[in-house]
């Protein structure tokens, strides 16, 4: 159907296995572990329900007997031993981590999701348009600037508290932070969008479309889109990193997801609490996947943003 | 000839490049209008190349973009055909753009790195819905061989393909909606002189298999000569001279012609003594007064500092000299 299938040229795989991105990925040693660890979080995250010992949030499977078990050590009074010990409530550590590292991937996933969305399609009109269009959102992406994101995700979470019913408020508390932090990141994504877009629309190829009366959607969608997508990927990555520290600092001040589906951040708060007493098990082990999981995916965007640019070649 | 194909009259085209209003008012300073086109008038017949020659910022491209649409005038009118363009909308000027394609100077920027070539190619005839399902396909096939490339070559991405190559692809897009008139805006600059030629006379075989009309855009003088039927000279947006190609070469009427045309380096190495260019194209925000040349003409005239000179007939074309009115140029 497609004027692919006319050429001879290798297929997909084999093409994307050739390009200068695979290669440099193959030949750096930091992109390869970080990948490596990005992945095996995201996966036993994806796969929680299979992975875990038990499901944590499931009371009827928990036994209160079983709390404090330290890592590796039979319990007191139940025998049971657990590989990352238990909490004061008999939950499972790496269950709970599992299931955490869900929630917090899903919330970081889905806040980028929207900034990006948001984001480019700013820039995208911004660019495109110019004039006084370009003014107006340029100039409310400023003001945006000016509030640290985390105030303005605190603004935001608390506006909508003031909307929602108490009763919804637990069920709707992870889309209000995934919606506070991703209005609060996308004036980034407008930006370089906007500036690459500026470049791109002065190209021969774009008046050669508008030539043609192609519609200006059209123009916009199909011809300047996907050559501003290369440093949209990179703020992307860096930003799944920043949005999953956002949630986790909410979440840490009590604002982000409620304990009934704790993300690691509501992990690390509810440990914190322990760790005098010398349970330093149920703070530890959250805040390592925590800092393997932004550590990783940071480390992925800086090698992504240095393999794009051909300068650093 | 009273087939003309385009007829231009008037065109005029300022760019307002004042300061922001905030630092005109501080500054005391009054808008700025560069003009970039002033009065050009110009026929082209059905059949022939028209080449518009004239130094950088001469205001070539210019009046090729308000040909094919993507400027508007800011005075005058462009006929295509005898339909007065840049007034007419919908089903009109989508039929009238069907009729005019444009190929551009770059190769690198005006193919879409991110499109495949069949992609490319298959463009107007979609949006112009020359042809549909597997026909398109086929017509894509077909024009890639027109332009001496394979109908495989359509599953690959610009990237793969040299310079020439990808001007062949240009030239493809720009047939695939069977265009009657073609605007070339400087379409061999970016190549290397040994593909120049192969695209030019690429060029001159599809005039000729199709009935094209070229308005060719160019500042080198051997690529106009070898294409060219009929030359528009262009000084500071204004045209200084049309006229016959095979006359303007060998007699022609305005002191900037006869200037451009000593600078032309001399392969043959006849023992001509090649005359330089002498000075710059002045400021087109502040121009001249009177004709626009003066202040490099070896000819001058006290008159030619105060009036602008109108265009008028010579012996091979029209020119506007202030010399010409009286005696031919000695």
């Amino acid at each position: 159907m497609s004027l692919s299938d006319q050429s001879k040229t290798p297929g997909r795989l084999a093409r994307a296995w050739d390009s200068d991105i695979a290669w440099s990925f193959r030949h750096s040693p930091v992109a390869l572990v970080a990948g490596a660890v990005s992945l095996l979080i995201i996966l036993a995250a994806a796969f929680a329900p299979l992975i875990a010992p038990h499901d944590p949030f499931d009371p009827s499977t928990l036994n209160l007997m079983d709390g404090f078990s330290a890592p590796m050590e039979p319990n007191a009074f139940t025998g049971n031993v657990y590989w990352l010990g238990t909490d004061n409530q008999g939950r499972d550590v790496f269950s709970t981590i599992l299931y955490g590292a869900r929630i917090s991937l899903f919330v970081g996933f889905a806040a980028v999701l929207l900034a990006m969305v948001l984001g480019i399609a700013a820039g995208l009109v911004a660019g495109y348009r110019g004039g006084w269009v370009d003014g107006l959102l340029m100039r409310v992406a400023d003001v945006q600037l000016t509030f640290p994101s985390i105030l303005l995700a605190l603004l935001i979470f608390g506006i909508a508290r003031g909307f929602i019913p108490p009763a919804y408020r637990e069920e709707m508390a992870i889309w209000v932070l995934i919606v506070a932090i991703g209005l609060s990141d996308w004036v980034q994504y407008a930006r370089v969008v906007r500036g690459a877009t500026m470049v791109e629309k002065n190209k021969e190829y774009v008046q050669a479309a508008k030539l043609i009366g192609a519609h200006p959607a059209k123009i916009v969608l199909r011809h300047i889109l996907p050559n501003v997508l290369g440093p949209v990927l990179v703020i992307a990555t860096i930003g799944l990193a920043l949005a999953i520290i956002a949630e986790a600092t909410l979440s840490f001040l009590g604002v982000g997801v409620p304990p009934t589906q704790p993300s690691l951040g509501t992990l690390i708060r509810i440990g914190q609490g322990f760790l005098f007493s010398g349970e330093w098990w149920i703070l530890l082990f959250p805040s390592i996947t925590l800092l393997a999981l932004a550590l990783s995916v940071n480390l992925l965007g800086d090698w992504l943003r240095d393999a794009l640019n051909p300068r650093l070649r | 000839m009273a087939d003309t194909v385009l007829q231009v009259a008037g065109l005029t085209r300022y760019f307002d490049v004042s300061k922001p209003w905030l630092n005109r008012v501080l500054e005391r300073e009054e808008r700025q209008f560069l003009t970039a086109v002033d009065d050009a008038s110009f026929e082209i017949e059905r059949g022939e190349t028209f080449a518009l020659v004239g130094e950088s910022g001469s205001g070539k491209s210019t009046i090729a973009k308000m040909i094919v649409g993507l400027l508007a005038p800011s005075r005058g009118t462009i006929a295509f055909d005898g339909e007065p363009m840049h007034i007419q909308q919908g089903a009109a000027m989508r039929n009238l753009r069907r009729r005019f394609q444009m190929i551009f100077q770059d190769p690198f920027a005006s193919l879409n790195p991110r499109w495949r070539v069949g992609e490319i190619i298959a463009e107007p005839i979609r949006t112009f819905g020359i042809a549909s399902g597997a026909e398109v396909e086929r017509e894509v096939a077909r024009l890639l061989e027109v332009v001496g490339l394979s109908a495989t070559d359509a599953g690959k991405f610009p990237h793969e393909f040299s310079g020439g190559q990808r001007q062949r692809i240009a030239i493809a897009r720009a047939l695939s909606s069977k265009p009657e008139f073609i605007v070339c805006d400087e379409p061999t600059s970016a190549l290397d002189v040994s593909v120049q030629a192969q695209i030019l006379n690429l060029m001159r075989d599809l005039q000729d298999e199709f009935g094209l009309t070229y308005l060719l855009i160019s500042h080198d003088l051997s690529v106009v000569r070898h294409m060219a039927n009929r030359i528009g000279v262009l000084y500071l947006g204004r045209l200084v001279e049309i006229a016959d190609s095979k006359r303007l070469f060998t007699d022609p009427q305005h002191p900037y012609t006869r200037m451009l045309l000593d600078a032309v380096p001399d392969l043959a190495l006849s023992g001509r003594r090649r005359t330089p260019v002498t000075g710059e194209i002045p400021n087109p925000i502040n121009p001249p007064s009177g004709c626009a040349f003066h202040p490099r003409c070896p000819h001058v005239m006290e008159r030619c500092k105060r009036e602008i000179p109108l265009s008028r007939p010579t012996a091979t074309g029209t020119a506007a000299c202030h010399l010409l009115e009286d005696a031919p140029v000695a």
